[in-house]
């Protein structure tokens, strides 16, 4: 699909130097990556890589250790908690386990945010969540508990939700793990036109190689703590890097080893 | 374990109990140090319904019970002096001064805290609490100051409930059953029941444990470690926790009121 070339050159994210750890455990050293706005940039890595980390980083729910992380120019760390949330009205994100208001239905878990803060009529909410809903296919689901969806469905409804304030920037963390093909198509088609219809910018968290390249504009690749390959997913195919080649072809064995590190088999076995 | 690393465990475990002190004080100022907006007050009624109206079969019918057993006990120590009369001062007091505080705080404890801590635990695993946050909304204020405010408004209620149903349990064994005069059981409650010594205290010790058994409950969901184990470990601690926070501060303020 042709997409539209956004001509503004600054970016809207951009993550500078970030170190972070949790306790002795270092997830990230001196990252450095920028989302372009308007595109769907990717994020992607083995499990357990902290990917999750560096969405909670970008949202201003963690504190990195060192480094910064400029959100349309504010470092979203220095700000106070006020303006944090002006900033987070511009963001959204879609949680792995899609976090629907269990005590809520699908209207009302799509429409929360728009109560908080929009401080629009109740008959023009209606509208809008009516219109979000219809976007992901779920109009008919309205008044539907978030336990009464299958999973494919929750993670709709919450990207609904999640597009319902019209952000500028929509993270999605996950959102084809443990997915249906089906279910997985469709996410992946909604999140394509969605970034679109809406010039939103997206950022894409998955270990999904094929999906991620499919719709990504641009992918980053992380290990060892670090940003290892990036580029438009046709350069990252053709790379030559042993890593990154072991990830996209889904090897076993390589520069990533099977074996968690231990001692000597032999040792191990005649104690 | 030689006895430096004890006396180290020891200085942990002291540093610990003091950092949680202050987190869960930090939280319960996070939640409560605000000036309300008119949305506040329908959570507050959703939740004064979940913590406090679905409460009160519980309450009532072990009021009912507690009064009925304290009657009969308090009637067969009584007739031995020829005493029986007192049989409703007897159980008023002990009920409005003791039992009716207490009792209703620990079973709130168990039905109503475990609830919260349990519901709180889940919305942080199932990073609802996260969305919150990233939706620019506060979780402190959405989630944690209603039940806070709920649940300090709806146990003194419950613990006046409490001692009304019991002394009603203490009428029905003493006058319906071992046929003590009603009009003496209800004319020497009356004058030995005093306003400032028996009501207040009643309901300032109610007051009193609202806030710390609300408050244990809500920390320990909030602080929960998201995962099965940890949440039931949660529900748990807000059981023993604030059951003997209940039973020492009642011990604390019987001292302070009837002491002298």
């Amino acid at each position: 699909m042709e997409h539209k070339v956004i001509t503004e050159p600054k970016p809207l994210v951009e993550i500078h130097n970030l170190s972070f750890s949790r306790g002795e455990h270092v997830i990230f050293d001196d990252v450095s990556l920028s989302i372009p706005r308007g595109k769907v940039t990717a994020i992607m890595g083995p499990s357990g890589i902290g990917k999750t980390t560096l969405l909670k980083l970008m949202g201003g729910q963690l504190t990195p250790d060192t480094g910064k992380v400029l959100f349309d120019d504010v470092d979203v760390n220095k700000c106070r908690r006020e303006e944090l949330f002006e900033l987070r009205k511009r963001m959204s994100m879609l949680f792995q386990s899609g976090a629907l208001f269990t005590d809520m239905n699908v209207f009302d878990n799509v429409a929360f945010a728009l109560r908080e803060h929009s401080g629009l009529p109740e008959m023009i909410i209606k509208r809008i969540v009516l219109m979000k809903l219809e976007a992901v296919g779920l109009r008919g689901a309205a008044k539907m508990m978030p336990n009464e969806l299958s999973g494919g469905m929750q993670r709709r409804v919450a990207l609904a939700r999640a597009i319902a304030l019209e952000p500028e920037m929509v993270m999605y963390d996950e959102p084809f793990a443990g997915q249906d093909p089906i279910s997985m198509g469709v996410l992946v088609k909604l999140i394509r036109e969605l970034s679109d219809a809406l010039q939103l910018t997206s950022v894409v968290i998955s270990h999904d190689v094929q999906e991620v390249l499919s719709i990504a504009d641009y992918v980053y690749v992380m290990a060892d703590k670090r940003v290892i390959a990036q580029g438009t997913p046709a350069e990252l195919k053709a790379s030559e890097i042993e890593q990154l080649k072991q990830f996209i072809g889904g090897e076993p064995d390589g520069p990533v080893p099977f074996h968690f590190p231990a001692q000597d088999y032999q040792k191990d076995l005649l104690g | 374990m030689s006895l430096l690393d004890k006396v180290a465990n020891l200085g942990r475990s002291g540093i610990e109990l003091i950092m949680g002190l202050g987190r869960a004080g930090l939280m319960l100022w996070g939640a409560i140090a605000r000036k309300p907006r008119a949305k506040d007050f329908s959570l507050f009624v959703k939740q004064l319904y979940v913590v406090g109206v679905q409460s009160m079969v519980l309450i009532f019918v072990s009021g009912l019970f507690i009064g009925m057993v304290l009657a009969l006990q308090g009637y067969n120590i009584l007739v031995g002096f020829g005493t029986e009369e007192s049989l409703g001062p007897m159980v008023a007091l002990s009920l409005l001064r003791e039992l009716g505080p207490v009792v209703t705080a620990l079973l709130f404890a168990g039905r109503a805290g475990s609830a919260l801590t349990a519901e709180i635990g889940l919305m942080k695993s199932t990073e609802q609490l996260s969305s919150l946050e990233m939706m620019a909304i506060d979780p402190l204020r959405q989630i944690i100051a209603p039940r806070f405010w709920a649940g300090v408004v709806s146990l003194p209620l419950l613990a006046l409930i409490f001692t009304a149903v019991g002394i009603y349990g203490g009428h029905i064994v003493g006058v319906e059953w071992k046929g003590i005069d009603s009009g003496s059981f209800w004319s020497i409650l009356q004058a030995s029941v005093e306003w400032r010594q028996d009501i207040v205290n009643c309901l300032i010790k109610s007051i009193v444990f609202a806030v710390v058994v609300t408050w244990i409950a809500l920390y320990r969901g909030y602080q929960v470690i998201p995962n099965p184990e940890g949440i039931s470990k949660a529900t748990t601690q807000t059981v023993v926790q604030s059951s003997l926070a209940v039973l020492a501060l009642d011990f604390l303020l019987t001292a302070l009121m009837f002491g002298r």
